[in-house]
């Protein structure tokens, strides 16, 4: 119960100083501008394709979600335990009866709250905006692949800020953070498609495209997400690159959620096995 | 006081960073009600000594109980209370958020811990964003988050550091309170000065050892540290009056005369035997810096070459 107290506490504070700190402000603006923009670009003129504009407009927001949505993870969370090392409240905090896995829930937990309300506002107007231009019309099967389109974000970004915190408790300087922060984000959500794409086209269609290259598509957070949702869209959603998998997967798509669980778990016991290493 | 609750027993503790040794079989003790001051210089070990007891870091030898329970259990940080030598509150927070914040994690409830901002006087400032605090502000919401849920051991590293004198004077009348109450107290400082009167017992730590620990008069008595004793003399006599009471003649008129505080009077009748070749005499007696050096068993020109160990 004093537990459960404890949890609330450190979440709530933490959420609050996101919203003093601009935080929301700034990731809930950047996830509506970016979501605008492709409900009015992506949802083209309607009619041509059998598609209704809200998948159509939920496959282009998938494919910029992969980017935006780790980033903004990562932003929010990278400080969560180096900052509070480097400023000294660590050690107040710590000697107070809070135990270690019980802080990093909570942080994670108002971390998680900064991208939900992020995601469900932005998203939720793009939504809107679409909806105003084409109306719902048949397609009211858009909506389901929008609400799984918001909750797998979330999902994406549990994982990231999971990552962003044991990258966090990692380091006694928030400089250090940010900086592997950045890195792992290039790595994860760039480097390593690129990596994939490049072997692609040396294999030429070989063994390698043909048995191990799936399950490492499957294998990256972004991707995962990506292809669990574009697997379950209209087969007439207009889709290329890696994402081609999506059609083609070895295993059920379930498999790609489980992916993401996954990594959800790890980052959250890497994080908490690092906390439990640091010495205010 | 030896019949009041030991809160804070230290037993031989020795703590090593890698080959250093930081604390070397240390032996504390704070009661219930005690006020203690941890002297020491810089890199003597101070804020190692209080990251132990809070369970930081772990011992490579002795004992160390809090309130009778292993340090970092449960029950220890039910029972203690850390004021961290550097901290910095969130700048986007209140004073009273912090209070709120800090009690709810503590189990105490908050509107039982609001009051303390009056109590070290920034009332004042409890809705006002702690990026707009004075230094001297921000230790004192510092002290009040210490004093949350009457803690039964209060430690507290460097806490006057940054504060004005009128300000020190309340920081100690609050902490005199607090005592009083039945909180253990433990708290480090640079200077015998600023303690003296302040707390029941002085400890002096010196290269990670425990070099003195008792009421502040009765090391001072115990360290027997010499009276200085200037005697001026008539010019052209300096020589005439060391040869006759020893001493080193300093400049062309002085002589210099160590003795203990009961050859004090003796040496006196001496030099007024002297008659006319004595112009003037002047005593020293030895100050409380000076008791801090002859424990910590470090002279100035040493001492200046910093902790470089
Ligand atoms: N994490 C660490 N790793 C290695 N050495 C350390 C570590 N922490 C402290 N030390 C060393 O231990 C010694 C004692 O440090 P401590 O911080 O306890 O000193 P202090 O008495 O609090 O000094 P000050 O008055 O300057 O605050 C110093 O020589 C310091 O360099
Ligand atoms: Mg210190």
């Amino acid at each position: 119960m004093s537990g459960a107290i404890r949890i609330a506490t450190v979440a709530t504070t933490e959420f609050r100083l996101a919203v003093r700190n601009r935080w929301v402000l700034l990731a809930t603006l950047t996830l509506t501008g970016f979501a605008l923009a492709l409900a009015f670009l992506g949802s083209g003129p309607s009619g041509e394709l059998k598609v209704d504009p809200l998948t159509l407009t939920a496959a282009s927001l998938s494919t910029l979600s992969v980017y935006l949505v780790p980033l903004i993870a990562l932003l929010v969370s990278y400080d969560s335990l180096a900052g509070e090392l480097e400023r000294g409240t660590l050690s107040l905090v710590l000697a107070t009866p809070i135990r270690r896995t019980e802080l990093l829930i909570a942080k994670f937990l108002g971390h998680l709250a900064v991208l939900a309300l992020a995601i469900v506002v932005g998203y939720g107007i793009a939504a809107l905006a679409v909806i105003e231009r084409h109306g719902l019309g048949a397609h009211a099967a858009g909506l389901v692949v929008w609400f799984r389109l918001m909750a797998t974000c979330l999902l994406l970004g549990a994982v990231f800020v999971g990552l962003g915190m044991a990258v966090s408790a990692s380091c006694r300087q928030t400089g250090t953070a940010a900086a592997l922060s950045v890195g792992l984000w290039l790595l994860l959500v760039v480097l390593y498609d690129l990596a994939l794409l490049g072997a692609i086209i040396v294999d030429r269609g070989g063994l390698f495209t043909k048995t191990i290259f799936p399950f490492l598509v499957l294998a990256n957070p972004g991707d995962a997400f990506r292809l669990f949702n574009l697997a379950q869209m209209d087969a007439g959603t207009p889709i290329a690159g890696l994402d081609g998998l999506a059609h083609s997967l070895p295993l059920p798509i379930g498999a790609a959620l489980a992916v993401l669980v996954a990594w959800l778990g790890a980052a959250l016991s890497a994080a908490v096995a690092l906390a439990r290493k640091i010495t205010p | 006081m030896s019949d009041r609750q030991i809160v804070l027993k230290i037993a031989d503790l020795t703590l090593r960073f890698g080959s250093f040794t930081a604390l070397d079989a240390v032996n504390l003790t704070v009661s219930a009600g005690e006020r203690v001051a941890l002297l020491g210089h810089n890199g003597a070990g101070k804020s190692t000594l209080f990251k132990t007891v809070l369970g930081f870091l772990k011992p490579d030898g002795g004992t160390l109980t809090v309130a009778g329970a292993r340090p970092g259990s449960d029950h220890a940080r039910g029972a203690v209370s850390y004021l961290p030598e550097q901290v910095a509150f969130p700048k986007a927070l209140t004073g009273t958020e912090i209070i709120t914040h800090f009690a709810r994690l503590k189990g105490v409830a908050p509107s039982r811990s609001i009051g303390l901002l009056e109590t070290v006087g920034i009332a004042d400032a409890a809705d006002r964003a702690i990026g707009t605090y004075s230094k001297g502000m921000r230790q004192r919401l510092g002290l009040a988050q210490a004093l949350i849920g009457k803690p039964a051991l209060l430690l507290l590293d460097e806490p006057t550091s940054g504060l004005d004198p009128l300000s020190r004077g309340e920081f100690y009348a609050i902490i005199d309170r607090v005592a009083a109450e039945g909180t253990a107290v433990l708290l480090s400082s640079h200077s015998l000065t600023e303690v003296e009167s302040r707390t029941d017992r002085v400890a002096i730590l010196a290269r990670g050892q425990l070099k003195a620990d008792g009421a502040l008069a009765d090391l001072a008595r115990a360290a027997r540290l010499p009276i200085r004793i200037r005697v001026e003399a008539e010019p052209g006599r300096a020589d005439a009056v060391r040869d006759r009471i020893g001493g080193d003649r300093i400049n062309g008129r002085s002589v210099l005369l160590n003795c203990l505080a009961e050859e004090k009077i003796g040496l006196l009748a001496r030099v007024a035997a002297l008659g006319k070749d004595v112009t003037d005499v002047d005593i020293t007696l030895p100050g409380l810096d000076d008791v801090y050096r002859h424990y910590s068993g470090i002279d100035l020109a040493t001492h200046a070459m910093g902790d470089a160990s």
